[in-house]
């Protein structure tokens, strides 16, 4: 195992409960790169959701809670709340993230509750064995939506922008080293920042949705539908449609952090601030 | 406010006595969301918390209320919520996650009639049933029932120390009447906060959930203090390691939240008697309907009836032993309760038969009068 492996790893968890070829070890690796280049794992309190990247935080030798599917950012809310000095980061799925936990999300991104909150997008109910997802393409066919999905996709970034998230990205699993790089500003980041990851599941959204299972393609097939925010400024709608928008996307570095905020407000410096 | 020497002495209602009762156990965090009749615990705790350094969320609903109290009980605070109904329904899967994970958090149920939306505004025991059974999957919790402001405050103290002592989901079951009505509470002075015990281990390789001999954890540590806690609503083992796929692993820890719970009822029963001694017909009572309950035994004493009283204030774990060891000479039980005759299922399994137990429920949203219950008394009188 690597120095890096060595250090953050639960090696007594391993080996990891993912499919062969699927984007959450990269994400973990892209994380705990983060984490040791801010040298913040004594004040990292991780969150995973229900779904495969709801695992994530298991596997990190840390403070970790694996919680109730969607309820992420609300036990987050709390566990930021009661000591403002954590660094509250938090894996969830798009299926945890937009569809049960919706109103969690929208919610914690309102208020501008410092945390980090990486959602990983496979498009896909996965754990479940493939089933439409509120991110699923329309007209995909998955185990729930046999003649084509007749729903059309969130844009989890302009929702998280619309809800008033003051950092916001998009990359893929495709993009190691600039993921690192984002997870890293994202919790150097006051306030809730948000970051799309575009996840291969060979398993089922491959198999099921694009007839590819293998993760190399897969990857590359993802790669492709990418385009950088700084090439997507001026394309038209038409243009950027099933792209993928790639880089920072927003941020906002002016609007007071939720519990900063609070604790100005109450007159109050909040427990162990 | 009439000071006393030990005591302040004040008057207040029902859903405040809660709140006093729950920042005098060292209560600093609350989360919430507005549903009648339970309001006012959240509008007193948002004014009284900060000024403490403590911190009140009105969150987005009452599942995130539930899931932010348990977030801040690991992180470290002692967190309740209240609610009723529906709210309280809606957090029932917070309350299974806290019993697994074996967080303390207090949930305070403020009854309402149901079901559905049922009477916002009117007093039940409709979910009594609902605080042993109203998750999914097996785990015992602990529920306390106040018939008035001065045990609302008591049981609410109570309530957190119980919760931090057995690492359970403790809810404190209070109604409209109690919640609405302003009586006199007397609040000692200089009450200790609850303490919640610190953990013994060594922080390298510390296993958060290794129960000793009780089935009771070592004390709690808390997120970001060196333990590298792993907390997971999946069966775990004594690390908190995902142990769903190893059946011994996951047998042993769902029998034990429910025995490290059960094995401890005698500390944890809470009972009031009265007029037991010759009694020979007893009303077995919690909650609101105890009021008239001993008013109605006090009349049938008067009118020479063996009138005795029994009052339950822990009615989860219940208290079988108890009703068991009432005399031979107690023939008649009654129970009156909001609903449509819940408890009194656990009284005739409590008595095997070998009393009779007579049911008095009651819906729409009325307390009985103590004539109701006299009349019981009478009828049964031989």
């Amino acid at each position: 195992m690597n120095p890096i492996g060595e250090k953050y790893l639960r090696k007594d968890s391993l080996p990891f409960l993912w499919c062969p070829g699927c984007g959450n070890g990269t994400i973990l690796a892209a994380t705990v790169r983060a984490i040791d280049l801010l040298g913040v794992i004594d004040d990292a309190a991780f969150i995973g959701g229900i779904g495969c990247s709801g695992w994530i935080p298991v596997y990190i030798k840390a403070d970790a809670f694996h919680v109730l599917h969607g309820r992420t950012m609300a036990f987050g809310t709390g566990l930021k709340m009661s000591n403002p000095k954590r660094k509250v980061i938090i894996f969830t799925g798009d299926g945890d993230c937009l569809g049960i936990g919706g109103n969690h999300f929208i919610h914690a991104a309102r208020r501008n509750v410092d945390m980090t909150v990486l959602m990983v997008n496979n498009q896909i109910y996965g754990m479940t064995g493939g089933q439409v997802a509120p991110t699923t393409p329309l007209a995909a066919k998955t185990k729930t939506s046999v003649f084509g999905n007749p729903e059309d996709p969130f844009d989890a970034c302009e929702l998280a922008k619309a809800a008033g998230a003051t950092y916001i990205a998009r990359w893929t699993a495709a993009h190691p080293v600039p993921l690192s790089k984002a997870i890293a500003e994202a919790i150097s980041h006051e306030g809730f920042a948000f970051i799309e990851i575009i996840a291969q599941c060979p398993t089922q959204a491959g198999r099921l949705m694009y007839g590819i299972s293998d993760p190399g393609a897969m990857l590359d097939f993802l790669k492709g539908k990418t385009i950088s925010a700084k090439a997507a400024q001026g394309k038209s709608g038409e243009e950027l449609k099933e792209k993928y928008i790639i880089g920072t996307i927003f941020q906002d570095r002016e609007r007071t952090e939720f519990s900063k905020r609070y604790f100005q407000m109450v007159g109050k410096s909040g427990r162990d601030a | 406010m009439k000071e006393e020497s030990n005591q302040e002495v004040k008057i207040l209602q029902g859903n405040e006595a809660v709140v006093e009762g729950a920042l005098a156990a060292g209560c600093r965090f609350f989360a919430g969301y507005p549903i009648t009749p339970a309001t006012e615990i959240a509008e007193m705790m948002a004014e009284r918390l900060p000024p403490l350094n403590g911190i009140f969320l009105q969150m987005e609903d009452e599942i995130a209320s539930i899931c932010a109290a348990i977030g801040a009980s690991f992180g470290g605070m002692l967190a309740c919520t209240a609610s009723s109904g529906p709210g309280i329904s809606l957090m029932q899967e917070g309350v299974g996650y806290a019993a697994e994970t074996e967080a303390p958090i207090v949930v305070i149920n403020v009854m309402r009639g149901g079901p559905s939306t049922g009477m916002p505004t009117a007093a039940s025991q409709q979910d009594i049933m609902q605080a042993k059974w109203g998750s999914h999957g097996d785990y015992e919790t602990i529920a306390l029932m106040p018939s008035s402001c001065q045990e609302a405050f008591r049981l609410t103290y109570r309530a957190f120390a119980l919760a931090q002592k057995y690492r359970v989901p403790v809810y404190v079951l209070s109604d409209e009447i109690i919640g609405h009505t302003r009586e006199k509470v007397r609040i000692p002075r200089g009450l200790s906060p609850v303490e919640r015990q610190r953990p013994r281990g060594e922080k390298q390789n510390y296993q958060p959930f290794k129960a000793g001999p009780d089935g009771l954890l070592d004390g709690m540590p808390a997120f970001n203090e060196g333990y590298k806690l792993l907390v997971d609503g999946q069966l775990h083992d004594e690390r908190g390691r995902r142990a769903a796929h190893i059946p011994e692993v996951c047998a042993r820890l769902t029998e034990r939240l429910c025995w490290k719970i059960t094995i401890h009822r005698e500390e944890i029963y809470d009972l009031e008697a009265a007029f037991l001694d010759d009694a020979e017909i007893v009303v077995i009572c919690f909650g609101s309907p105890s009021r008239p309950a001993l008013r109605a035994v006090k009349d049938a004493r008067a009118k020479g009836i063996r009138a005795g009283y029994l009052k339950i204030l822990t009615i989860w774990p219940f208290p079988v032993e108890r009703i068991r060891a009432l005399p031979d000479q107690v023939h008649t039980l009654i129970v009156p309760e909001l609903n449509v005759g819940r408890m009194v299922r656990e009284v005739e399994d409590a008595t095997a038969g070998r009393k009779e137990v007579l049911s008095l429920p009651k819906l729409g949203g009325l307390l009985h009068t103590p004539g109701e219950i006299l009349e019981a008394f009478e009828k049964r009188n031989r």
